[in-house]
């Protein structure tokens, strides 16, 4: 998987949070919360959809590295490097 | 009666991924999600009703009662959005008339911060940079805040000694979620400031239309119901979940999700023995929230009345009083008005009076002491309303009361508990898998954890730690993240 299948995982999976927000001009550098109107609930979902799509586990002491689009691709990209899109 | 006794776990399995012990809406949430997870879920609920808490009674005369139905924050649509089904989240509607009639002032409002805000600088003389910073302290309460200061404390810091402005920012919570004065204040300043974000909020329905979809989302998902099944107790080996007792039968789960009341899960279900003592320490210092009164008043068919609000706060107490909240001998009184919009076509209404009330105050009552104060409950209640509702009792055709006693012989919690635990509850709901492999609890805990958006949220919270647990149970299942 590459970095821009990763940026668009985090897309699908913010899509199906918060639909209502328009997450196509996110800004990768910007926190995610600044941008859309997301809350602990909707980060804790963020955990929940990893784990249910590919068995990734984010302990929460690393949840600060998905406050922005450009920390979840750094941070995901090593553990779905060897994965393909469909999984 | 020589029916025989139905079998109500035929066809169960003789295993499951997780139990759901209760249907409140924290277990039902948390079953639903688990089971969306792909995880074989039993719901076992002893009621023959599912909805826990969030419930309803129908009586002759075409006659549905809601006991917990109006006043939520708006996130509840969120969590029905993603936890339940976009079609029962579109059901949410907001009830913009929350009335307040006490000794100290009468004011009408949309429950909001803008509103609020206005209310406070006209009616109370408040300066906008006080109400501004208020709200500003009070939305930025978490959980690592200092624990040592009290809303009594943070209203006397605000607004000392306006004891009318404590009683307008307090009163709804008090409804909303039996805390006080001297409960921590970002107990308050978290669910205040759900409510203050956009109103309060029902569902467009009645609770039995909420519950009936939550069934059929559950049962799509794979979800085993079982309702008149009573968990009797939990196996635990070594520290480990190996199964429960259902009605008499035993069944094995890989973890349990317990709904019931925090204190019966542990002391009740599990058995003490399982837990170390510094755990139980700690279990023995939570307190039971209270508890709490209800008078149900149904309108005859045919029979009307007007818009006087929707939720009305009203208190005939010269000040806000915890402990004259909790009398007896009642002063406030909190109405939920249900007016035909709420179950559209039905072209029905029904009036719920609610006060919070101690358990012991009742329970230690003799059958006819017990008959008679609820009778004078429902007529004082009706002498109350009488003032926004003139000539009431020849619109009325059925009454009744529900005591804590009532509260404790339906969810089955210690003292009738409607609240949950107090504080400190949450935190030993939290350590609870520390100290038992696959042992959970989800339910109203800790004030913040309570109402219909913080169980169900809590569940939530509760199911993906399930989850993980799980499927840390299969090796090699999961790659764990590390940077």
């Amino acid at each position: 998987m590459t970095i821009e299948d990763v940026r668009q995982i985090i897309l699908n999976i913010l899509a199906d949070i918060a639909p209502d927000e328009d997450i196509s001009s996110i800004d990768d550098n910007t926190k995610l919360r600044d941008q859309i109107d997301l809350d602990s609930m909707d980060f804790l979902d963020i955990v929940m959809e990893l784990r249910k799509r590919f068995n990734i586990e984010v302990p929460e002491k690393d949840y600060e590295h998905l406050a922005t689009m450009a920390g979840c691709v750094s941070y995901l990209t090593p553990l779905l490097k060897d994965r393909s899109m469909a999984s | 009666m020589d029916k025989p006794q139905k079998d109500w776990l035929k066809g169960v399995l003789s295993a499951y991924d997780t139990v759901v012990i209760g249907s409140g809406l924290a277990g039902m949430t948390s079953a639903n999600l688990l089971a969306k997870m792909g995880h074989k879920v039993l719901l076992a609920e002893h009621h023959y009703n599912m909805g826990g808490m969030a419930t309803w009674f129908k009586r002759k005369g075409g006659h549905i009662m809601d006991i917990s139905l109006h006043g939520f924050p708006y996130g509840m649509i969120k969590t029905l959005r993603k936890y339940w089904t976009q079609d029962i989240s579109k059901r949410v509607i907001q009830l913009k008339n929350i009335r307040f009639d006490n000794p100290q002032f009468s004011v009408n409002t949309s429950f909001d911060k803008i509103d609020f805000t206005h209310i406070l600088r006209e009616r109370f003389g408040i300066l906008k940079e006080v109400v501004d910073e208020f709200f500003v302290t009070a939305r930025g309460m978490n959980f690592y805040d200092d624990l040592i200061m009290t809303t009594r404390e943070l209203f006397e810091k605000y607004f000392p000694g306006r004891t009318d402005v404590w009683r307008f920012l307090m009163e709804p919570i008090t409804y909303a979620n039996g805390s006080t004065l001297d409960d921590p204040a970002l107990t308050y300043g978290i669910v205040f400031s759900n409510f203050m974000d956009k109103g309060v909020f029902t569902y467009q329905g009645g609770t039995d239309h909420l519950i009936k979809e939550m069934k059929q989302e559950l049962l799509r998902n794979g979800v085993d119901i079982r309702t008149h099944c009573m968990v009797e107790k939990i196996y635990i080996e070594d520290k480990m979940v190996q199964g429960v007792r259902i009605n008499g039968q035993d069944i094995l789960c890989k973890s349990v999700l317990s709904n019931s009341n925090l204190l019966t899960t542990i002391e009740d279900l599990a058995g003490e023995e399982h837990f170390n003592s510094e755990f139980l320490e700690e279990v023995k210092k939570v307190r039971l929230n209270n508890s709490s009164c209800q008078v149900y008043m149904g309108i005859k068919k045919g029979e009307t009345i007007p818009h006087v609000g929707d939720l009305l706060f009203s208190s005939v107490a010269d000040e806000y009083c915890t402990e004259q909240i909790l009398n007896k001998d009642v002063t406030s009184r909190t109405f939920s008005f249900y007016y035909p919009e709420i179950r559209p076509g039905t072209n029905r209404y029904s009036i719920v009076s609610s006060t919070n009330a101690r358990y012991q105050d009742w329970a230690k009552l003799s059958e006819s002491q017990y008959k008679k104060d609820k009778h004078d409950l429902e007529q004082s209640t009706l002498d109350a309303l009488e003032k926004y509702v003139p000539g009431i009792r020849k619109k009325v055709d059925h009454i009744e009361a529900s005591t804590p006693k009532t509260f404790k012989r339906y969810t089955l919690h210690p003292s009738g508990t409607s609240f949950g635990t107090k504080f400190e509850g949450l935190k030993v709901s939290r350590d609870l898998p520390k100290q038992i492999n696959g042992l959970f609890h989800a339910g109203s805990v800790g004030i913040i954890m309570s109402g219909w958006l913080g169980a169900a949220n809590y569940g939530v919270i509760v199911a993906n730690e399930t989850d993980k647990f799980l499927r840390q149970l299969s090796p090699g299942l999961l790659v764990t993240a590390s940077v």
